[in-house]
């Protein structure tokens, strides 16, 4: 099958790259670029597993095609720790609120959380849960994945995060 | 400060630093997952690795009359194409099911139900194995199907099974029908059936535990890299069991166990999917041996769902006789049971029907009952425990939707009635009517603690209030008040009643205390999300005193780990844990009498204190376990042998039985029938607690479990036995807005029997949250005389009650 040039950005690398016209964005990404934090869960867009970030919009990975990236800007979870290699207040949120359990879904979640953040920096729970309708998580029950997003946005926000009773 | 003060606290600073059992440590395996560097079976990348696809049958029924791969075998980068006549040569067109019958691998003459493997096509990559797998023409003649399990038995019902038709006694005694698995009774028949003769009250219903499936995000997979030059099988997989896989392999391919190992790496979520055999790993298998190159195999979400295990589909006839002050005096229950086109349970090997003879649940019931009769049906094989002990899910469901509907029978308050059965702290351990020894609990003191909590009385006063204000008219709002109290059955188990395959069901732990005091171990369980590298590092750092960040834990690899029986039924704290505990005690026996000859002290003379041994009467006088390590390697005693290492297989004396008090509080629609859970309440008691946030993790993701399946998630066939909605477009799986808030509590009641008195949570929460919804949507509807309304609980089915009930009007 012809091959397509692209050109794209991914976690500040410049990546060119010949791909199949019908290549999917998870599979150029896990397969052609070895980042493999993006998980494939359901291959119909319904599960967020395989959610990146595309010039600023979360993007389900399996429901784009690798050449709708050409010319764009992307971050997977491979690119969200700080720059001296240390856990973001998101990743650091997930892990001391226990936001997660087998792990599966957690790149793409934390990956939505992001966007959700830049776009409401102090959302209230009401606004998380929505706000990650679009990622499921089969193990935690999302309590402690709103609790995590909550944690993250009071640590860049500077404000006291308390955590809810029990 | 005085010198007792100054102790106590040294002793809490060291506890502290240990990270031991009883803290909320924070998870080990986080650190990789939240940077995306976890390593899942579809990360695995080996060169010249082939994929794998499956051809699937659109028939629930047929007879397959050709099967051309020429068009297939012709597309550029099409490697082979399997079908069953490739397989049959080598034995492998069928394998072995934990049930004790076989399943195709790859259809012969026949498919049995809609998506069976047809044949496999193995390609350069995934894309291309895709298409090929459209160009493999099959020809088929359709048959009649079932789906309907109570048709199965007719007489002139189609026979599924002809590899097995004249076989009229299988793996678990005779079968009175071709399409008839097995019969499988316990309990006093004629003792109960006297007892309904001559009660003053008795209900009986039909309990439909609806047919689901487990569907953790990662659908199932695996690698397999055969090495012909060594004879070596190498078989990455998402394996709940790695060590069973490992011997079912050796089973059925010849080659010899030592060759062949397997490894699960990280898998994401399992919840009963993965403890089973499928043809995808088997054709891995084969493609790799007849290649001599990897080759990868990967289920889409649809062949997830349609294909491999399915969970519950138990049809229960369940009865219950009492007095007329409410004294339960005998139970009776008949299950059909639908397991598709293959007996594929995933079972311990006597357990045709898994623990469903735990179905007397909580109650002191003297007298009971069970018969079950497994049939065939045209639909996908499986009936694994999801979420759950061993049909214990269904176990539950039966008794706690029965005593609801006995309380409305009575008149009585479903509390009260339950109170009134409870078995008394003091009859533990309890012999149940159906055969179990319960090893402990305190039930009343649980539901004391749950009812003054949630507050039940004053939320019965506001229910009545509200029932009048409907009839009234003057609100559409029905108000629901579930309650479930579950008793669990988990940690299989004793020899003498478990096994699969034939291998007891142990569980093993290996520790090495390295010379410098840090330590590696390693356990035949498996962690699918559990936390284990956090939790078992916990339990060695309070019984050997080294930190818990010193402890490294390894699970999944066949060669490196001690043979274990994998984890599901919320065995691993049970069965690995009392493991973990008993090979760190052999450790510590050595640590004393090393410690002892270092402090020239007799062993006697010494006394454990958190992390050191210390001469009684002279705390300044001790060896810490570090030092100890250290000397283990260094300066043994005379005659010891160096090293500092012990590895305990642990066999279990009795199951454990977690037990929790759960409250759900449910207001619905009745004009839409969308119900929305203002409250849930979830007490659960697993003896010793290891790390409670972990605990309060695992309650949260099983109560979401057992929302999605009480009030939508279903695999459901339409009469033609096409399977209606394997994507998660129509599986109901919740996202965060759906999903309720959940509120944990806890009593502890230690097992008397477990090492540590450790019981398992992590199926709990499904297998007592399922009725508990239930009970409060039927709760809802009860005063308008709707009876016992089916699972699953969608706002259209709820709708349609409404409509019945003449509501709409």
């Amino acid at each position: 099958m012809a091959k397509s040039h692209i050109e794209l950005t991914i976690n500040g690398k410049k990546v060119e790259a010949l791909v199949e016209p019908r290549t999917l964005l998870i599979h150029f990404l896990r397969e052609h670029q070895n980042l493999t934090g993006a998980h494939i869960g359901c291959d119909t867009g319904h599960c967020g597993a395989c959610t990146v970030e595309m010039d600023d919009m979360s993007v389900k990975s399996c429901m784009t095609f690798a050449v709708q990236a050409n010319g764009a800007n992307i971050t997977t979870i491979e690119g969200m720790a700080n720059p001296d290699g240390t856990l973001s207040a998101l990743q650091e949120g997930f892990r001391m609120m226990h936001g997660l359990q087998c792990g599966f879904c957690t790149p793409g979640m934390i990956l939505r959380a992001h966007r959700l953040l830049k776009e409401n920096p102090a959302p209230t729970e009401d606004e998380i849960r929505h706000g990650i309708a679009g990622n499921l998580c089969r193990c935690t029950g999302y309590v402690n994945i709103v609790k995590a997003i909550q944690y993250a946005a009071a640590k860049i926000n500077g404000t006291p995060f308390q955590e809810a009773a029990e | 400060m005085n010198d007792q003060t100054k102790i106590d606290q040294d002793r809490a600073e060291r506890t502290e630093k240990l990270q031991g059992m009883g803290c909320k440590r924070k998870r080990v395996e986080d650190v990789r997952f939240t940077q995306g560097k976890g390593s899942y079976v579809d990360d695995l990348k080996l060169p010249g690795m082939l994929f794998g696809d499956f051809v699937r049958s659109p028939h629930a029924h047929a007879r397959i009359k050709s099967i051309d791969t020429s068009r297939a075998k012709a597309l550029p980068g099409v490697v082979a194409v399997l079908t069953a006549a490739d397989l049959k040569p080598l034995g492998l067109h069928y394998m072995p099911t934990l049930a004790g019958d076989v399943q195709a691998v790859l259809a012969e003459e026949k498919v049995l139900f809609q998506n069976q493997e047809v044949a496999f096509v193995i390609a350069e990559d995934r894309y291309i194995a895709s298409d090929a797998t459209e160009l493999v023409d099959v020809e088929y003649e359709a048959l009649p199907c079932i789906v309907d399990p109570f048709k199965s038995m007719d007489p002139d019902a189609p026979i599924l099974r002809e590899d097995i038709k004249d076989k009229m006694v299988g793996a678990h005694g005779p079968r009175k029908h071709p399409n008839h698995i097995f019969e499988w009774q316990i309990g006093d028949k004629e003792a109960t059936d006297a007892v309904f003769a001559k009660a003053d009250v008795t209900i009986k219903e039909m309990l439909v535990d609806h047919r689901t499936h487990p569907s953790p995000l990662e659908t199932c997979q695996s690698v397999a890299s055969f090495d012909k030059v060594k004879g070596e099988l190498t078989l990455w997989g998402t394996f709940q069991a790695p060590h069973v896989i490992r011997t079912v392999v050796s089973l059925i391919s010849g080659l010899p166990e030592h060759k062949i190992h397997v490894i699960a790496p990280d898998i994401g979520g399992g919840f009963g999917n993965k403890v089973g055999a499928y043809a995808g790993y088997v054709c891995s298998v084969v493609g790799s041996i007849v290649l001599g190159v990897p080759v990868k195999w990967v289920e889409d979400r649809m062949e997830n769902l349609s294909t491999t295990s399915f969970a519950r589909d138990y049809h229960m006839t369940t009865e219950l006789a009492a007095t007329k002050d409410g004294k339960i005096q005998a139970m009776r229950v008949h299950v059909l049971a639908d397991h598709g086109a293959f007996d594929a349970c995933a079972d311990p090997s006597k357990w045709p029907a898994g623990f469903m003879n735990i179905c007397t649940g909580s109650y002191d019931i003297p007298t009971a009952h069970l018969a079950v009769d497994g049939v065939y049906t045209n639909k996908a094989s499986g009936g694994v425990a999801y979420r759950c002990s061993f049909r214990v899910t269904e176990a539950v469901f039966a008794i706690e939707r029965a005593v609801e509907l006995l309380a409305d029978k009575l008149g009585m308050d479903a509390a009260e009635l339950r109170i009134k059965n409870f078995i008394k702290a003091e009859q533990f351990p309890y012999q149940s009517a159906l055969g179990w020894e319960y090893d402990s609990g305190d039930y009343h003191t649980a539901m004391k603690k749950a009812m003054d909590t949630i507050g039940y009385k004053e939320l019965r006063e506001e229910q009545a209030k509200k029932r009048d204000a409907f009839k009234r008219g003057e609100t559409r709002e029905l108000m629901g008040i579930g309650i479930s109290f579950f008793t669990e059955i988990v940690g299989a188990g004793p020899a003498k009643n478990c096994d699969i395959l034939g291998i007891a069901m142990f569980d093993s732990a290996e520790i090495r205390i390295h010379p410098t005091g840090s330590v590696i171990a390693r356990m035949g369980t498996k962690s699918q999300g559990q936390g284990h590298e956090t939790t078992y590092a916990q339990i060695i750092a309070t019984e050997i005193g080294i930190p818990a960040d010193d402890i490294m834990i390894e699970e999944g690899n066949t060669d490196t780990a001690p043979y274990g029986l994998g984890t599901y039924g919320s065995r691993s704290t049970p069965v690995a844990g009392a493991a973990t505990a008993v090979a760190a005690r052999k450790i510590k026996a050595k640590a004393q009498m090393i410690a002892a000859h270092m402090l020239e002290v007799h062993e006697g003379d010494l006394e454990w204190d958190v992390d050191r041994f210390r001469v009684k009467g002279l705390p300044e006088k001790f060896k810490t376990m570090k030092e100890i390590a250290w000397a283990a390697y260094n300066n043994p005693p005379p005659n010891m042998e160096p090293g500092l290492e012990a590895v305990n297989y642990y066999e279990p004396p009795n199951m454990t039985y977690p037990f929790g008090a759960y409250f759900c509080v449910m207001d619905i629609d009745v004009d839409t029938g969308v119900a929305k859970t203002r409250r849930f309440y979830a007490l659960d008691d697993c003896g010793t607690r290891i790390n409670p946030m972990i605990i309060e993790g695992q309650v949260h993701g099983g109560l979401t479990e057992a929302f999605a399946c009480a009030m939508g998630q279903e695999i459901r066939y339409d009469e033609h036995g096409n399977v209606m909605g394997a994507s998660f477009m129509d599986f109901f799986l919740p996202t965060a807005v759906e999903t309720p808030h959940w509120e944990t509590d806890h009593t502890v009641t230690p097992s008397p029997h477990h090492p540590i008195g450790a019981k398992g949570v992590g199926e709990s929460p499904h297998v007592g949250g399922v009725p508990c919804f239930s009970n409060a949507v039927n709760d809802a509807y009860a005063f308008l005389g709707a009876g016992h309304i089916q699972m699953p609980h969608d706002a259209w089915r709820l709708w349609t009650v409404g409509q019945k009930l003449g509501l709409h009007n």
